[in-house]
Parts: C-alpha cells; structure tokens; sequence
C-alpha cells in the first residue's frame, strides 16, 4: 500500500490532530487551575483552527507551495477520497464559521456550571466538522454516508449539552429521530443505486445508469437520497424538526447547526447530482422545482407568526436554504459558483445576527423578540450591527446578501428555470417584511422595560467585527467571487 | 426450490413500509426507535442480497457491515437522549414532548 496517499488528505489529518490537542488538553488542564482554564476555554481553540485553516488554503493562495497542489486534485484509497480545489474552499468556509462559532461559545461556556463541560463543546464540534470534511470529499457512498452520520451524532450530543434543560433534550429526541428515519431512508435509497449498477463510485455510477433499463429504480433512489439530504439541510417537507432544534438547542449550537452543516450539505447535494444523478437530472429538477417553491415560501409565511427569536431564526434558514438549493438546480459550474458564494455571505450574516442573539442571551437571559423593543435606545452600537445582518439576510443592495442572491438567480436564470426565479423573487420581499419587523421592534417600538445596557467580552467583539467586515465588504469586493469560480470548472 | 432476488426485495420492502408506518404511528420513543431499525436493517438485506445474487465483488457486504456499526452508535446516543428524557418527565411518550411547538 502507497502510504504517500494519505498526504493527499492533509486538511482532515491536520483537523485530527487539533481535535487531538484539544483533547489532551482538556485532560490535563484541571479545573481548579483557574489559568489553564482560560487558555482551554477559546484562545487555544481558535488559535489552533486559526493555523489549521491557514494550512488548509496554503496550497490555494501561495504558488509557493506548488509541491502540495497534487492535493488540489487528487484521488486516494482507490477513489474513496476526491480532493479539489473546491472542495478546499469550502473548508476553508466552514473552518471559518466554526472559528466565529467558538467565538461566540465563550460567554455561554464561561459559566460556572459549564466550567466542566467546556473541552466536549470543542471536540464535540470539531469532530461533525470532520465528518462534513469526509461528506465534501467523497468519491464513494460509503465515505458519504460514514461522513454525513459522523457529522450527525456528535451533532445531537451538542443539541442535547444543557443537561438539565428539558427544551434541550425535547429538542435532541426530535434530532436523533428525524436524522436516523431520514438517513434510514438515504440507505434504502443507495441500496437500490447498488443493486442496478454494481458500482458505489460515483463516477462510475452515471455511464451503468445510463442504459435506463430500471430508470424507475433509479428515480425512487434519486427520491430517497434527497429525502436524507434534504434533511440535513431543511428543505421543506423534511424541515420539522428545524425549528425545535433550533429553540431548544443552546444559541452556540444553533449558530453551528444553523450555518455550518447547511453549508456542507448543500455542497454534497450539488456533487452528488452532478456526477451521479447526471442522467436523470431532468427528473431531479422537477423535484427541486417545487422543494424550492414550497421550501422559501412555507418558511416564510411562518416565520411571520414567531416571537422566539431563535425560532424566527430557523424559519429564516428554512427559507434561506431554499435559496441554496436554487443553484443546484440545472448542476452548472455557475450554479456551484453561486452555491459557495452565497454560502460564505450567508455565514458572515447569520453567525453575526447568533452573536448578538447569544451574547444578549446571556447578559438578560431575553429571547423574544417582543423583548427587543427599544433595544437601540440601550444598546445602539449592537441594534445598528444586528440591523446590517438583517438587511444582508434580506438581500438588501450594498450589503453582500444582495450579490450572493443576485448570483443565485443569474445562475437559475442561465439555466433556464424563470417562473421559479420569479417566485424566488417575490419570497424576497416577504422576508424582507419579517425581516424588518426586528428592526422596528428595535428601533421604533416603545417599551417601558428593555434590555439593560451591557458591555460585550472581547470574544464576541472580534467576531462580530469579522462578521461585519464579511457583510460589508464580501459583496463590494468582486475579487471573492471571481476567485471562487475559477475552481468551479471541472470540480 | 431456488430463491431469487424478488423475495429478498419484497421482504425489504415489506420492512421500509412497517419500519416507515411505525415511525409515524407509535407514541413511544423506544417503539420509534425500533422501527427505524426496521428500516436500516431493509436497507441492509437489500445491499446483502443484490451482492449475493446480482453483483460480483464483496462491496455491499462491507457497506452492510458499516453501516451496522454506524447504526449501532445511533442508536445508542439516541437512547442516552431517552434516558435523559426520562429522568426528566418520568416517561418517555413523544406525546408529552411539546414544550417546543409551532
């Protein structure tokens, strides 16, 4: 066996290895050695996940470390493991949020009865990251599947990590349920692709789907598979247990589940249609039509109704991801384009919008978003930056959220899908109505009682400066796009 | 008599469509639980089965012994969520699971 080949899988080693740090770490650094546990809880963490990120996108930005670029496209293990370049990318993204994540862990984790707890948060995250590194890189659908569960089951040890809390075990119940019927269906699903090709590869599966002798075979495989991976990214008619999740998880695990494993998903989804579902890609469109249709408009109409914060939240990425689907749609490079762009947009937003939600958390224990009026006559610096999230989320014109959509539609529209670009369009508006009902709360409502004014910790400062620079600067400065979508030919 | 894959199929069938139908009519969470492992463990004969009679090579079997072991370590973290639930509410009836609705 060629040993070398693991170096082709330099990110999930390096990402091993801080897991392992971490780890070794946790066990050595005793709790009542109040020190050590300040370096524990977020400067070691994000300092490791600082260099491992720099690591990974080394051989992208710096021709000097052409010796590596065999990592930009690469097989290993027999194709079991596909490296590209923007595969890389996307990790590089994800790494990202996870680091704003752990940034905004730290206030909720520096509580006296989470002092105990705080090494499993970081392993705990770290290791679904891993598991969405395997998702992306998948060339079979055996590391997929091995990939999307590692990246699952941690997932309901972080929903369920407030342990007394009943909304956070309510909510971790309905998790492990929903994921295991929906990834019981997946492999119902890859079974049946198994027994009319022989083949689990996935590029070997399209040229044997091709002679369409058990063509209905292959559409109820294309029907499940998207009934596991729609799961895993909310779409509609597998989004219940999103919002339940959502309010009953802790705001840190929100933000992570709400952005980070979306993202994965949707890139996976987009693989896995273009290399394996490519002949039966019309019938997967007709599928996607209406997921999309019913996906951003359903959320929409419900996250009118909400006055949990977090719950509002969910519907809005619902919604969101509706329009992540959008450039699946036709599977062009353009669409994939589109995708990892409007995926590093909507992170910089919405991780900043759980900044803030959390660290007002934990500085008034507030969650609704009748508790928000008046919240810029007490905090005006954070109901300003809340306001400029909001309006990115809603696609509203200087801020990136508008460019990432305007992409997603060009990229629909090139692909020839125009009724569903204007019900897109039209859903654009309505969000734009419920996302303004937070800004009016804050800005304009009276209230004889509103949130106290606080001051911020430095952790959630840094990051919410990172999501700022993100909201306002990913969309004026075209250079982002135009890096990405050199990668996105060939995949 | 020669046993072909029509029979394997329709008993893996006949488990996705209890293990489905139970995942949406019982109320305990247990019971749940063991009708997505009818559902797993359908998906699982349907790879042993296809590898047995249709495909040459062993790479359903290993498919089938991972999958498994992955189904093993769900089911265990979805118990320890059980148990948790039920120190909790004394019970573990998806009906009393509604502090987190609409």
């Amino acid at each position: 066996m060629d040993y070398s080949q693991f170096l082709n899988m330099a990110p999930e080693l390096s990402l091993l290895a801080v897991i392992l740090i971490l780890f070794v770490a946790d066990l050595f650094m005793c709790t009542d050695r109040k020190s050590g546990r300040g370096i524990l809880n977020t400067p070691l963490p994000v300092v490791l996940l600082t260099l491992h990120t720099l690591f990974c996108i080394a051989p992208l930005v710096c021709p000097m470390f052409s010796a590596q670029c065999s990592m930009l496209n690469a097989e290993c293990f027999g194709g079991m493991y596909v490296s590209s370049a923007m595969a890389l990318v996307v990790k590089a993204i994800l790494n990202v949020g996870t680091i704003i994540v752990f940034l905004t862990a730290h206030e909720w984790l520096k509580q006296p009865e989470m002092t105990n707890k705080q090494g499993e948060y970081y392993i705990l995250t770290l290791f679904t990251l891993l598991g969405m590194y395997f998702m992306i890189s998948a060339g079979h659908f055996l590391m997929f599947f091995i990939g999307l569960e590692l990246a699952s089951v941690p997932m309901t040890a972080l929903i369920a990590y407030s342990k007394r809390s009943q909304e956070s075990a309510e909510a971790a119940a309905k998790y492990i349920l929903t994921a295991l019927f929906s990834s019981g269906l997946m492999l119902y699903g890859i079974s049946l692709i198994y027994g009319t090709t022989g083949t689990l590869y996935f590029d070997k599966i399209a040229p044997l789907m091709l002679n369409g002798q058990c063509s209905m075979v292959n559409i109820a495989a294309l029907v499940l598979f998207i009934g596991g991976i729609g799961f895993k990214i909310s779409l509609v008619p597998f989004h219940l247990w999103t919002a339940d999740a959502y309010q009953g998880a802790p705001t840190a695990v929100t933000s992570y589940l709400s952005v980070i494993s979306k993202g994965a998903a949707a890139f996976v989804l987009f693989v896995v249609l273009y290399k394996v579902f490519a002949p039966i890609i019309d019938q997967a469109n007709v599928l996607f039509f209406w997921i999309i249709v019913f996906s951003i408009t359903l959320a929409n109409i419900f996250a009118v109704r909400q006055n949990n914060l977090k719950r509002f939240m969910a519907f809005s990425a619902i919604s969101q991801a509706g329009y992540l689907v959008l450039g699946v749609m036709g599977a062009t490079p353009q669409g994939l384009t589109a995708i990892v762009y409007y995926l590093l947009v909507y992170m910089a937003a919405n991780l900043g919008v759980f900044l803030i939600i959390s660290i007002t958390e934990q500085r008034s224990g507030k969650l609704l978003i009748s508790d928000y009026d008046g919240y810029y006559r007490t905090n005006p610096r954070l109901a300003f930056l809340m306001t400029l999230c909001l309006f990115s989320l809603a696609g509203i014109p200087p801020f990136a959220g508008f460019f990432s959509k305007f992409f997603m539609f060009m990229a629909a529209f090139k692909a020839g899908f125009i009724v569903l670009v204007l019900i897109a369009l039209v859903n654009t508006v309505i969000s734009l109505y419920y996302y303004l009902l937070i800004v009016k709360a804050m800005y304009i409502k009276p209230n004889d009682n509103p949130i106290a004014p606080f001051r911020s910790d430095g952790y959630t400062r840094f990051g919410l400066g990172l999501c700022i620079a993100g909201v306002v600067l990913i969309g004026i400065i075209s250079w982002f796009y135009a890096y990405i979508d050199q990668f996105s030919f060939g995949l | 008599m020669n046993i072909t894959i029509d029979y394997f199929l329709i008993l893996s069938a006949f488990m996705l469509g209890a293990g489905m139908y139970g995942f949406f009519t019982r109320r305990n969470t247990l019971a749940i639980l063991i009708s997505i492992e009818l559902i797993l463990n359908a998906a699982d004969i349907n790879f042993a089965a296809f590898n047995r009679l249709c495909q040459t090579g062993i790479e359903g079997y290993v498919f089938t012994l991972f999958s498994i072991a992955i189904s093993a370590a769900e089911t265990a973290i979805a118990i320890a969520v059980m148990i948790n639930i039920y120190r909790m509410l004394k019970n573990n009836y998806v009906d009393e699971l509604d502090t987190l609705k609409w």
